[in-house]
């Protein structure tokens, strides 16, 4: 037995024998209990640096860990983005003093992150984002609106970008902080979503001042440290792929076809074995992805394919389960909708993280190399341009 | 399960490319298909004999090198990528599998040093329906598609006895075989409809042979999924250097989401081809259990999967693509022989609903 193996053995013991019977989406202080103990086993942050309270392993280790986890299900929901999305970030851009007093909180689940990129103008084309930040003697002053930043009632801290000059074009006016999310002049408001939850909210900023030495990256460099939180992002969501629950997996819809007697009907076998061919080409997908990240190979740009390949997914499984339910999948008794919640669902995971028309020019772009769009806004300083939503002027 | 080459793999990969580039580019691939030649007999002994590629998967008593069923694909993907005309799949892969599963020690002794020798072309009748009938050693009845069935040097061919489906053995030159070469939509990939009318034959391992026919099919089905993910990624790599190219409305056609966006889900289809691949002929050398599953599954996958690349490459191409002089046609064409070599996708996705359990 390698050591490898050893440690997956290791892992699959302590997760069975404290994930067992958490609920995916407990309370919070059981999922900040479950935090720490996953922390003090030795299992969150097993890629980060000892010295900032990882555990300096390699991604051999973490993909063996996560396979391990597969069937596992844990709490871990309200710390995705601080896990896969900001810590990265500080780890490879912020300073020193960041990385020591940020990181190891965050690993044990006592400080919750959010990202606070999206604005109600700036969805896709983020850099056309209006809120601002203003030197202010000792401080940077923060005013404007944030929109659809997910957990962000339960953050602690945000990683926030701003436009910090408004006469450069949009790209390098933009600079990364990190704001307490408990600060007087941060407001939070849930948003309900379309599955008739709160998971994400708005978010203002008035007069919220924050120290220069939680800039992360440079000043104006905010783009760069943007795109290396949305680089994270990408692998992140694509790759948790396989841990996802799916109610609408081929194994839930097979068993619920064979319930209903469904099998007999050669149309239904067949949306099921297509339901399966997507499954199993999206999880060797991911699993292949793994093995090149343990043979050394970074998937970069490639995560957006599994990101576009699981909303894809998502809504196919969705469409296959309300053929196999009929009428049941929209109409339902209390705890029986486990189709409508996937119906509910699917869209979110094709806009959130980037929409799947933003992940096919990602790959179009950064893996096939193919020629930019013409971009009109790259030279025109951001007070010139157009953004958000525009009223069409007459004649126009 | 391994998902991704290691260095010999990619070594034994790039040499096959570079010695097709030389040998059998895309100007030869026409003339020996526009010539009526099943393939160029040159590059196949060059193959079999310098490369050692017929014998690949042969063990080494039988004259072969002995490597696994995961080299075989790798070398198929090339031969995919180029659209070599070769008897490769016919022999190397359907009768060489057929005869080693068959368990018959003296037939393989027999055929296979000269198969791995490349010396020796067979092929492997398999009727998708009820096939020839058997008489002790005498065969009836018809198989109407056979690859490089004209041409071959030995036919095997699966018929149904007293004891169940068998194997048998026809020499080209049989009484009673009649052999029909077909006209194919693939000008690359020959094919020949073979008719036995009291044609004495040799039986090769147990009267019922059916598990070791089953287990063959599964695996051609691999390796002609790991042929047809080297076609797909070549007719991606073309189209998106095309796409670089050409200039239409003052940008170049790829900067256009209607072509980018395509082009970034065949990307996806690619990924997720080449992964199912991976997977399968990670199944055929290291664990058979899951083999049926995984054949069936890289059929149903790759069979569309190369098909609709081949189409959307073609179509991206614009009206050069359509014209006969651009080898565009080429891959859309083997790109649905490929789809239907071994059984509809239809076929292939009922296969897997039974594997799966579906039926049960
Ligand atoms: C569940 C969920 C969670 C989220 N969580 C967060 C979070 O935690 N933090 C955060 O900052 N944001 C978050 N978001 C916001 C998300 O990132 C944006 O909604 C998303 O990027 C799309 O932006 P938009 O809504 O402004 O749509 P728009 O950008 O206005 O897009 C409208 C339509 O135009 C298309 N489009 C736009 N630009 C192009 C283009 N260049 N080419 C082709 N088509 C284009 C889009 O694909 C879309 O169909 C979340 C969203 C969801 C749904």
């Amino acid at each position: 037995m390698t050591d490898l193996d050893e440690y997956g053995r290791r892992a699959r013991a302590w997760l069975d024998a404290h994930a067992r019977d958490l609920p995916r989406e407990a309370d919070l202080q059981t999922a900040r209990a479950f935090m720490a103990e996953l922390y003090d086993a030795g299992y969150s942050g097993i890629t980060w640096p000892a010295e900032y309270g990882g555990q300096g392993l390699s991604a051999a280790e973490e993909r063996v860990f996560q396979e391990a986890a597969r069937d596992a299900t844990m709490p871990v929901g309200p710390f995705g983005i601080g896990l896969g999305m900001c810590g990265p970030t500080l780890l490879s851009i912020g300073t020193e003093e960041q990385k020591r007093r940020y990181v190891r909180p965050l690993l044990r689940g006592e400080e919750i992150w959010c990202q606070l990129f999206s604005e109600p103008g700036a969805g896709s084309d983020v850099a056309s984002l209006q809120t601002r930040a203003v030197r202010d003697g000792d401080a940077w002053v923060v005013n404007g609106q944030k929109v659809w930043t997910s957990v962000g009632r339960q953050a602690d801290f945000g990683l926030l970008i701003a436009r910090t000059d408004p006469d450069v074009p949009k790209h390098r006016g933009i600079t990364m902080f990190i704001v307490d999310m408990h600060d007087p002049g941060v407001t939070v408001r849930p948003l309900r979503d379309m599955t008739g939850q709160s998971h994400f909210n708005e978010i203002f900023f008035d007069d919220v001042r924050i120290a220069p030495d939680q800039v992360v990256g440079e000043v104006n460099g905010g783009w760069a440290a943007a795109v290396t939180t949305l680089l994270h992002e990408r692998v992140s969501i694509g790759m948790g792929a396989t841990r996802t629950e799916r109610p609408t997996s081929f194994a839930a819809m097979s068993e619920a076809a064979r319930s209903r007697g469904l099998l007999e009907d050669a149309a239904v076998r067949d949306q099921l074995v297509d339901l399966y061919v997507r499954e199993r080409a999206l999880d060797l997908f991911n699993a292949r992805l793994s093995q090149e990240v343990r043979a050394g190979i970074q998937p970069g740009a490639r995560g957006s394919v599994a990101k576009l390949l699981l909303a894809e997914l998502l809504m196919n499984g969705a469409d296959v389960a309300s053929e196999i339910l009929g009428p049941d999948a929209v109409a339902y008794e209390d705890g029986e909708g486990v189709v409508a919640r996937a119906l509910s669902f699917a869209p979110g995971m094709a806009l959130g993280g980037g929409t799947n028309e933003i992940m096919r020019n990602i790959i179009g772009d950064r893996v096939l190399g193919l020629p930019r769009e013409p971009q009109v806004d790259r030279t025109v300083p951001f007070r010139d341009l157009k953004v958000g939503t525009q009223v069409k002027e007459a004649g126009a | 399960m391994k998902l991704i080459l290691d260095a010999e793999q990619k070594e034994l990969a790039e040499s096959v490319r570079e010695f097709l580039a030389g040998t059998a580019p895309m100007a030869r691939v026409r003339e020996i298909a526009e010539s009526g030649e099943p393939y160029d007999g040159r590059v196949w002994e060059r193959m079999a004999g310098e490369l050692g590629l017929a014998g690949l998967a042969v063990p080494e008593e039988y004259g072969g090198s002995g490597a696994g069923h995961a080299e075989v694909a790798v070398v198929l993907e090339q031969l995919g990528a180029a659209l070599t005309p070769s008897p490769y799949f016919a022999s190397a892969v359907l009768a060489a599998n057929v005869l080693l599963l068959s368990g018959d020690e003296e037939a393989a002794k027999t055929y296979l040093p000269g198969i791995a020798a490349g010396t020796l072309v067979a092929t492997f009748a398999v009727p998708a329906g009820p096939g020839p009938v058997a008489r002790g050693e005498v065969l009836d009845g018809s198989v109407p598609h056979v690859l490089n069935g004209a041409d071959a040097g030995l036919i095997l061919v699966a018929a149904d006895g007293a004891g169940g489906r068998g194997l048998y053995a026809v020499e080209p030159g049989a009484p009673g075989l009649t052999r029909t070469p077909l006209t194919t939509l693939d000008l690359t990939r020959p094919e020949a409809r073979l008719e036995f009318a009291g044609t004495p034959a040799r039986r090769i391992g147990p009267a019922d042979a059916g598990e070791a026919i089953a287990r063959t099919l599964d695996l051609a089905a691999v390796a002609l999924a790991a042929e047809q993910l080297g076609g797909l990624r070549r007719c991606l790599d073309t189209i998106v250097e095309y796409a670089k190219l050409r200039v239409q409305f003052g940008r170049f056609v790829g900067s256009f989401q209607g072509v980018k966006h395509k082009l970034a889900d065949m990307h996806c289809t690619l990924e997720q081809a080449e992964s199912v691949v991976r997977y399968a002929a990670w199944a055929a050398d290291e664990s058979p259990g899951e083999l049926p599953v995984a054949a069936a599954l890289a059929q149903s996958y790759l069979g569309r999967a190369y098909f609709q690349v081949a189409k959307d490459h073609l179509l991206l191409h614009g009206g050069i693509g359509f014209t006969w002089e651009h080898d565009a046609h080429l891959y859309y064409k083997r790109a649905k022989g490929s789809q239907l070599l071994l059984g509809s996708p239809r076929s292939h996705r009922a296969d897997l609903a039974e594997r799966l359990g579906l039926l049960a």
